[in-house]
């Protein structure tokens, strides 16, 4: 076939961007190359519209070891251990095929991060659905919480976190944001830089088919005989294998043989090739008839951009080949050496003893296209003034029991009782509290991670939002006790070639920017999502922050429900009464418009280095953040956990109950202490000029909201645990 | 009147049963067998006597529920 | 005490078995599914996990292993023999013990504590015990025990029924059952009750970090039992 610019546009790639090439290659690329090119210069793998806005990230850190541009990041938690990890979107493909598009999200997460040599020790995930109301709703939830536990299962890992949230923006774009964390010596983590000359390429774990090639939308008869059966751009994935794959890897990661060693994921054999030789400023020579391929007559197109699961590419020292052929003989997995490291800085393709390919790294990684894409920039909203005769005539109980039984806040156990959060022993902290805990296996230390992200904020005013999602992170991460290391980001916008959409990117990307230098909270992985959009209408921004913290002592994590009758309740930080784009405004007043509550970093670090302070006095009973459907929501989850009372009530300075009790102020957190420490908490909070109000003293069972209106935490537990599983089982 | 239905994977898409279930017979001494695809196969007992109706509507359910079209096939075995 | 576990492919909790049992004083050896010969052991353990991805048959490919020929002629000469969660189901397949695991009623996987009432302590597994009742963990897609009429009456005429799911007051009833198994059986014994399966994880109730501390109790007693 001859390439032409027509069949550069059927791969995606622009005009001028098609005419680049062959600029740089100083001729017409072969189909093969095309392919390549165009695998490589994609938004996915090249970053061309968001690498621009990226670079001003904060990435450095005294704990960071390894920022974005590896496999996945990662961090020092002392004594040789280092902590290894990143989130990842699968948003296209679970929409298509639910199971196999979250599981196979999942896969290829913990993929990233057994790369790096490290054994996974934890998965969360950030999923969101369209509307409740939606008719696709249901059943693409179950499929990919099925999807998830399915392959997190089988690999023996648990998911100890996550958010679950469902808004109509979603109805055509779902989003499914897997991450994983992986714990590594920090004297053997592996990197995916090639070094050397004539060193072994070799091909690792399943064998290659006709999965997901990319450019399978132009079904050209000379690729495909058989038109009726299209080409799957879904892949099915293989938890076994994978399981198997990880074992092998690290059997043979305990020796010295492996040089440098990449999955192959999103455009399979041609990103992780060109990544090792980029990175080792070296070129690879393949013989692609030595790739193990599950069918018959596989073109070196089809091989090159084949996006099979469950494999991995390795340099590896010369020599060492037959000694790793036996691990991975052992683990019944495909080993290939298919190639060699060589000085030309080139990717040369042979197959049937032709040079099918011939292409300068650096044109596929350095030359790739950068835009600097117009945007808009986003306006503040203007307050809403809220009729107070409209506030003041609401049952507040009947507000709460709305609030709790809400689609986003209500118990998600349904969900998480279908993922294995257990396996491992290590899990101290399960899904359900403000993050998941893990103990770092033989030690006292302790790891915690979160995710979050708030869509609603993000799209009232990107830059604001922002900066929450960081914050929240952050005091997810304070909220069990653990000092907050690092971030990764998973980016899922509309399409960047809309203005709107891509000043949503550029001024979120900004405020995380900003939240995370201002928090020491660096960003060392992460992954962007463009084009989630049906028709011209993208998703509302969704930045998924994930957070990891360290506790270093195990036995003085935090967790959220009450412990003690006649402990004394504090609200840490103030609340002012932001009403607008809160839960309460969108829910109960069915008013969309205003601007998000207000960041103040400067509150965000000292109230939550307070409250740090205070646990690692042992002055903390339970914590727990302030969010989604302010303090009486925060409060009621405190109850059900510990299975308590309170008897709440409200300070002076704001005159109305609703206010109070619903507002979604930030930096806020709740706290219980026991009242013989009173004195001691008061004066570290005073001494650090930290805002507090009493919000009432722990009882037995009911939740006074004042002499009259009150409720049991029986009812309140049904409100908040029932609405999920009533919805699934209809 | 009974229709049956076999779903498999389409034939370019990975079985991971298939293939785990192939190394196990091979394991156990079975070395003649080449190939392994495991599918799922459906009996639906419908109202409908009119053989042609029966058929049209057992595939709109294949299309709807039953398989996956972006990686399955179907095909309807029997009306009987 | 010496005990081995066993490592398929796709075994995910033999390294948490392997934890507990060292905890309570084993001797613990790994053994590789390949291997022909069973270390000279005083109990073997079948974890939990995915064996072979539970492709097929949870269970049914481990079954055919090369080890698992040893593991049959060692329980069948009285040998102590534990088979947890996806070691249960294998032992289903091998024979060593009655009935079928089925997918759980509910279609879904389940990750939660349950309370299990301890139906016979006339054995080495919980002989002993000062409780009745335990609170431990189940996580497993393929729980739901199920026997025909004529075995049922056998496993109860020969008191083989080892634990039933029931609450935190020991009431054995279908409310209390997470996977709609047969009477709420959790676990079964051979007739000569020297090989358990059950679906509950002990190994992950072994701190009082983790969901509970019962797990410590039903390895101690075992060991002490063995001694």
């Amino acid at each position: 076939m001859i390439v032409n610019e027509k069949i550069a546009i059927d791969h995606g790639l622009k005009e001028d961007e098609y005419k680049k090439i062959c600029q740089l290659l100083k001729r017409t690329p072969n189909i093969t190359e095309l392919g390549i090119f165009s695998a490589m210069w994609n938004e996915h793998c090249s970053y061309k519209s968001s690498r621009l806005h990226l670079k001003k990230l904060p990435t450095k850190g005294k704990q960071v070891i390894q920022g974005p541009g590896e496999n996945a990041g990662v961090v020092d938690i002392g004594d040789n251990d280092a902590i290894v990890f990143k989130i990842e979107s699968h948003n296209h493909p679970s929409f298509i095929e639910p199971y196999q598009g979250a599981a196979t999200g999942v896969g290829g997460i913990m993929r990233d991060v057994f790369t790096m040599g490290a054994r996974p020790i934890a998965n969360l995930n950030s999923i969101h659905f369209g509307s409740t109301q939606h008719k696709k709703t249901k059943n693409l939830l179950r499929g990919v919480v099925h999807g998830i536990g399915g392959y997190g299962n089988c690999m023996g890992v648990p998911t100890i976190a996550g958010q679950t949230s469902f808004d109509s923006s979603y109805n055509g774009n779902i989003l499914v944001n897997a991450m994983t964390l992986g714990l590594v010596k920090k004297d053997k983590i592996f990197y995916s830089k090639a070094a050397g000359l004539n060193k072994p390429v070799i091909y690792v774990g399943s064998k290659t088919g006709r999965d997901g090639i990319h450019g399978a939308s132009m079904a050209s008869a000379s690729f495909d005989d058989k038109i009726e059966e299209k080409k799957p751009t879904v892949q099915v994935g293989d938890p076994f294998t994978e399981k198997l794959l990880l074992e092998a890897c690290l059997e043979l990661m305990a020796g010295d043989s492996i040089i440098a060693i990449q999955d192959m994921g999103a455009a399979g054999l041609t990103s992780s090739s060109i990544e090792m030789a980029s990175k080792g400023n070296l070129g690879i020579e393949i013989n692609l008839n030595n790739v193990p391929c599950r069918e018959t007559k596989m073109t070196p197109y089809e091989i090159m951009l084949s996006e099979s699961q469950e494999r991995m590419l390795i340099v590896l020292e010369n020599g060492k080949e037959e000694q790793a052929k036996k691990i991975f003989d052992k683990w019944n997995l495909d080993f290939a050496v298919i190639g060699k490291t060589t000085k030309s800085r080139k990717i040369e393709l042979y197959f049937d003893s032709v040079k099918v390919a011939d292409i300068p790294v650096n044109t596929l990684v350095e030359n790739s296209p950068m835009y600097d894409r117009k945007w808009k920039k986003a306006k503040l909203p203007k307050r809403n003034k809220i009729n107070k005769d409209d506030i003041n005539n609401l049952k507040i109980i009947e507000v709460l029991k709305k609030i709790l039984a809400n689609p986003n806040v209500c118990s998600k156990e349904w969900i998480w009782q279908q993922y294995d959060h257990t396996v491992m022993g290590d899990t101290i902290q399960k899904p359900g509290g403000d993050s998941g805990v893990v103990r770092v296996h033989g030690t006292n230390k302790a790891v915690a991670a979160s995710v979050d992200s708030s869509a609603v904020y993000c799209w009232a005013h990107p830059l604001t939002g922002g900066k929450q999602v960081v914050c929240e992170s952050f005091r997810n991460l304070i909220s069990v006790g653990a000092k907050p290391i690092a971030i990764t980001n998973c980016l899922n916008f509309g399409s960047p070639e809309n203005e709107e959409n891509m000043g949503e990117f550029v001024e979120c990307v900004k405020g995380i920017g900003e939240a995370s230098s201002y928090l020491k909270f660096p960003v060392v992985s992460g992954n962007v999502s463009f084009y989630n959009q049906t028709k011209d209408q993208g998703i509302k921004p969704t930045p998924s922050i994930g957070g990891v913290g360290l506790i270093k002592d195990y036995t003085k994590m935090i967790t959220m429900g009450f412990k003690e009758i006649d402990n004394l309740v504090l609200v840490i930080g103030k609340t002012e009464g932001h009403i607008d784009q809160s839960l309460f405004a969108r829910v109960i007043l069915d008013e969309k418009n205003g601007p998000p509550p207000e960041i103040n970093l400067f509150n965000e670090k000292n109230n939550g280095e307070t409250l740090l302070k205070l646990i690692d006095n042992n002055l903390i009973k339970s914590a727990h953040d302030i969010s989604l459907g302010g303090i009486i929501t925060a409060v009621s989850k405190m109850c059900i956990n510990g299975n308590k009372g309170i008897n709440l009530k409200k300070p002076k300075y704001l005159i109305s109950e609703i206010e109070y009790f619903f507002a979604e102020d930030q930096g806020r957190y709740i706290v219980e202490i026991s009242k013989k420490h009173q004195k001691k908490v008061l004066d570290i909070l005073n001494k650090n000029a930290v805002h507090y109000d009493e919000l009432g003293t722990i009882n037995e069972n009911m939740l006074f909201l004042s002499e009259k209106t009150k409720v049991t935490i029986d009812e309140l537990k049904g409100f908040n645990t029932n609405w999920l599983k009533e919805y699934m089982s209809n | 009147m009974k229709i049956s239905v076999v779903i498999t994977l389409k034939k370019d898409v990975l079985d991971p049963q298939g293939k785990v279930i192939h190394q196990a017979l091979d394991g156990m001494g079975f070395n003649d067998v080449n190939e392994v695809r495991q599918g799922k196969y459906f009996e639906i007992d419908t109202k409908e006597t009119n053989p042609k109706k029966a058929k049209d509507e057992v595939e709109e359910m294949c299309k709807k529920l039953l398989a996956n079209l972006v990686i399955e096939n179907y095909k309807i075995i029997d009306a009987q | 005490m010496k005990s081995s576990v066993i490592t398929f492919p796709g075994s995910n909790c033999d390294r948490d078995m392997d934890v507990a049992l060292k905890k309570f004083g084993f001797k613990n050896k790994m053994v590789w599914h390949q291997d022909v010969e069973l270390p000279k052991s005083d109990l073997v353990v079948l974890p939990g996990g995915f064996s072979y991805g539970d492709y097929l048959r949870c269970g049914s490919m481990a079954s055919k292993s090369k080890i698992m020929q040893s593991v049959i002629n060692f329980a069948n000469s009285g040998g102590m023999v534990m088979g947890i969660c996806n070691g249960f189901q294998i032992l289903v397949e091998t024979g060593l013990v009655p009935g079928v695991l089925l997918r759980n009623k509910y279609l879904e996987f389940i990750c939660k504590n349950v309370f299990v009432k301890i139906s016979d302590k006339d054995n080495n597994y919980f002989k002993n015990i000062n409780n009745n009742l335990l609170e431990l963990h189940i996580a497993h897609n393929e729980g739901n025990y199920f026997c025909t009429n004529d075995q049922l009456k056998e496993i109860e005429d020969n008191t083989q029924v080892a634990i039933n799911y029931c609450n935190r007051e020991g009431k054995v009833e279908e409310t209390f059952n997470p996977n709609g198994s047969i009477k709420n059986i959790a676990g079964i014994f051979n007739k000569e009750k020297n090989v358990l399966g059950m679906m509950p994880h002990p190994e992950r109730m072994i701190d009082p970090s983790l969901s509970g501390e019962d797990g410590s109790l039903f390895f101690k007693n075992l060991i002490n039992n063995l001694k």
